[in-house]
């Protein structure tokens, strides 16, 4: 059986977290409700949570929702999924 | 000195938790419920409610985990809330005869009866189901009495607009409350039988912890199984897992897995679809310009700003915004879009836009956009506001992320990618399970054909959404705990139990080895080449044989570095279990059929009438079975309801 137990980070083509460090105390909450667990804390006692497994991220905020810190942490949608408004008077006048 | 704080690591880390690969941890209880979702939550509450000692396993964070975890916009069928003016009965048989019969009879008529009751509880714990600030006092959709929101039908009242956002917090607090015992990070992973045999009444079940390795072995008196419907078997998203399909990563079908290994039986799994998410080439769910689910009924327009006209169920265009909320002339009352979108049942259809090939005949420009600014400013709110605001997949990254770059209702629109609410193109053979897909059978107990086994939510055949899945779950909750209370203590296998520890641990085993991505994109290969849209004896038996050789050789060579990469291992492996029980499923049927999106090469007829029946499948000591049930097995709803539901009836009496 593996005795040395050890994470490696998952390369993903994501990088769904930013975690403000200035702002972060460190609470871990982020990394409790998070379902698929894609934190490791940090060895340092109050220090920001490591993101491990980003490829697993699903996007739903919980961390976001969660966190204490207003900006502490965000979340980042990936660029391909951007989606386009503008404003309706640019469409022209007809329609209504 | 610490790593870069806050980022990714470069290299190794070493496991931060503690590792307890060798131990064994022995619980025992009147119900083990597995799965932690909306379903599972009101098993525990259920159960617990009936006096049994509950414990429940949950596979990720039961605060905000499950396919709802983060939220949801509404309720659907809460057919006895004062002012519905449809009841169970109507909803029930609407349900399953939009579907031609292919529907769960039982579960559906549960939900119906019994999702506005799961509200109420869920008002108790703490969410809001009402407009108590009065925000939306005045709009048509609102009733002032009891402040309730509805959406689709405004005139039958049978859908509710829900604070979502509030729900899950407010079932866990319930489960607590009601003194279950509730487990997170711990994987429900193999159900344990009386004498360690296939069919055998259920006593327990095994699960693996996914920060410490650790193995625990739960004695239970009956299970209730609360988990997922199966996911990734066509689609699987390399460098951005956690967004392979619609339901959330740890949604993995577990159950059927665990269910099929052990003879359970199951029913309609030769039912796909055509995908509409994964991973990059489609958008979030209710993300972009649409005008269903979340979005009904908003207004679209083309490029140069026309409108795309809404019509009812007979082709009449509607002018006012009001009359895409209500009934067509002679009609009672409609459903969601009047069934499975590629079928409209003209009986129960509801207002829609022009179809977007009619469109593009009568000229109008691509690409279209849903413009909120054409709405009346409370429905503009309520679907901006509150709907993106509470539906769990939108709240943070659409919802405040709009927001914060500055989306405005009142003024922009917001371009549409795909035809009605899709957002990308999969080729045909890239299915998804969605639109009420297959799963376990049940009886009016909502127990499984295996003794002890009860089923809720996903686990169900024909499972649904979120009000499906509470009301099933305390309703499976209550029935396991009647039959605890009817039996006595359990004795487990110890060769099962040593077996299944073996099983588990497998993957560590070794340094070196294949990854479970590997394994999980080379599954969807063979379900896409010989799964896929078009299927007969030949192909399918082919994907058997891939599906094998994927087992006998990469399946072995797996390797998990930590207890997280250990979980995800077991995830695939259970993908793979259900792939076998998917091909199974497809061999079972000799018949193609339009409701079922199933289509044989062999047997090109479609829908002939011999096989107007539930097609099952279950594995037994000598290979797999292959049996039927009549489309109308479970019989009269309110007849069996009453039957098994005395208790039930009159405690909600009393009130």
């Amino acid at each position: 059986m593996n005795t040395r137990v050890f994470a490696i980070a998952d390369q993903a083509i994501v990088d769904p977290i930013t975690i403000v460090p200035e702002l972060c105390t460190g609470c871990n909450l982020c990394l409790h409700v998070c379902p698929v667990d894609l934190f490791l804390p940090n060895d340092d006692k109050g220090g920001p949570p490591h993101v491990l497994w980003p490829g697993e991220c699903w996007y739903e905020g919980s961390c976001v929702d969660v966190c204490p810190e207003p900006g502490a942490i965000r979340l980042n949608r990936p660029p391909a999924t951007r989606v386009n408004w503008k404003p309706r008077a640019d469409l022209g006048p007809c329609g209504k | 000195m610490a790593r870069m704080a806050g980022e990714t690591p470069l290299g190794p880390v070493p496991w931060p938790y503690p590792v307890e690969y060798g131990k064994t941890e022995y619980q025992d209880a009147d119900v083990l419920v597995i799965g932690g979702g909306a379903s599972g939550c009101f098993a525990a509450m259920g159960a617990a409610g009936r006096g049994a000692r509950v414990i429940m396993w949950e596979k990720a964070a039961t605060m905000t985990s499950g396919a709802m975890g983060s939220g949801c916009d509404h309720w659907e069928m809460a057919a006895t809330n004062p002012c519905s003016r449809v009841t169970p009965e109507e909803l029930a048989d609407a349900m399953v005869r939009m579907h031609h019969g292919y529907n769960n009879g039982i579960s559906h008529y549960i939900e119906s009866r019994e999702g506005y009751d799961r509200l109420l509880d869920l008002e108790t714990y703490g969410a809001k189901i009402r407009d108590t600030g009065d925000e939306f006092r005045g709009a048509d959709f609102r009733d002032d009495a009891t402040k309730f929101m509805f959406a689709y039908d405004y005139v039958n009242r049978f859908t509710l607009r829900v604070w979502g956002t509030t729900f899950k917090r407010a079932m866990y607090r319930g489960a607590k409350i009601r003194k279950a015992r509730v487990i997170d990070r711990t994987m429900g992973a193999g159900l344990l039988t009386e004498g360690g045999t296939i069919g055998g009444r259920v006593v327990g079940a095994v699960a693996i912890n996914g920060r410490t390795g650790k193995f625990t072995v739960c004695r239970a008196k009956s299970v209730v199984f609360c988990m997922s419907r199966p996911t990734r078997l066509w689609l699987f998203a390399p460098g951005a897992t956690g967004i392979s399909e619609f339901r959330p990563p740890q949604c993995t079908g577990d159950g059927h897995a665990m269910a099929w290994r052990v003879g359970g039986q199951f029913t309609m799994l030769e039912k796909s679809l055509r995908g509409e998410w994964s991973g990059l080439r489609s958008f979030p769910p209710y993300s972009t310009g649409n005008n269903h689910n979340t979005w009904y009924a908003c207004t679209m327009v083309d490029a140069a700003g026309r409108r795309i006209p809404w019509l009812d169920r007979d082709g009449r265009e509607l002018t006012a915004v009001a009359d895409r909320y209500r009934p067509g002339p002679g009609q009672k009352f409609y459903m969601k879009g009047g069934g499975e979108p590629d079928f409209p049942f003209y009986e129960f259809q509801g207002p829609e836009t022009m179809a977007v090939e009619e469109a593009m005949k009568q000229g109008f420009k691509l690409p279209f956009y849903a413009d909120l600014t054409d709405m009346p400013p409370l429905e503009r709110k309520v679907i901006w506001g509150m709907m993106v605001g509470n539906e769990g997949k939108t709240r943070t990254p659409v919802y405040a992320a709009y927001n914060d770059a500055g989306f405005d209702p009142a003024r922009d629109v917001l371009q549409s990618y795909g035809d009605g609410w899709r957002s990308g193109q999969f080729l045909p053979q890239e299915r998804q399970f969605f639109g009420i897909p297959g799963g376990m059978v049940n009886d009016w107990r909502l127990m499984t054909n295996l003794e002890g086994l009860f089923a809720a939510g996903d686990v169900l055949f024909a499972s649904d959404c979120v009000g499906h899945a509470a009301a099933t779950g305390h309703y499976a909750g209550r029935h396991a705990a009647a039959y605890a209370s009817a039996h006595g203590d359990v004795t487990v296998d110890d060769a099962q139990v040593a077996s299944e520890r073996a099983r588990l641990y497998e993957p560590l085993q070794r340094t070196h080895g294949v990854s479970w991505q590997a394994l999980a994109e080379a599954i969807t290969r063979v379900m896409q080449n010989y799964c896929g849209a078009v299927k007969s004896d030949d192909l399918l038996h082919e994907g058997l044989r891939g599906i094998e050789e994927l087992r006998a050789n990469e399946a072995r060579h797996l390797v998990a570095r930590n207890p997280h990469d250990l979980l995800r291992a077991q995830e695939t492996l259970n993908v793979l279990t259900n792939a076998e029980l998917v091909i199974h499923s497809c061999l079972a049927r000799q018949a193609s059929s339009k409701q079922l999106q199933f289509q044989r090469l062999d047997y090109p007829e479609m829908d002939p009438p011999d096989w107007h029946k539930f097609v099952t499948v279950q594995r037994d000591a000598t290979g797999v079975k292959v049996g039927a049930l009549p489309i109308d097995y479970y019989g009269d709803f309110v007849t069996n309801y009453e039957r098994h539901n005395a208790d039930y009836i009159r405690e909600q009496a009393a009130g």
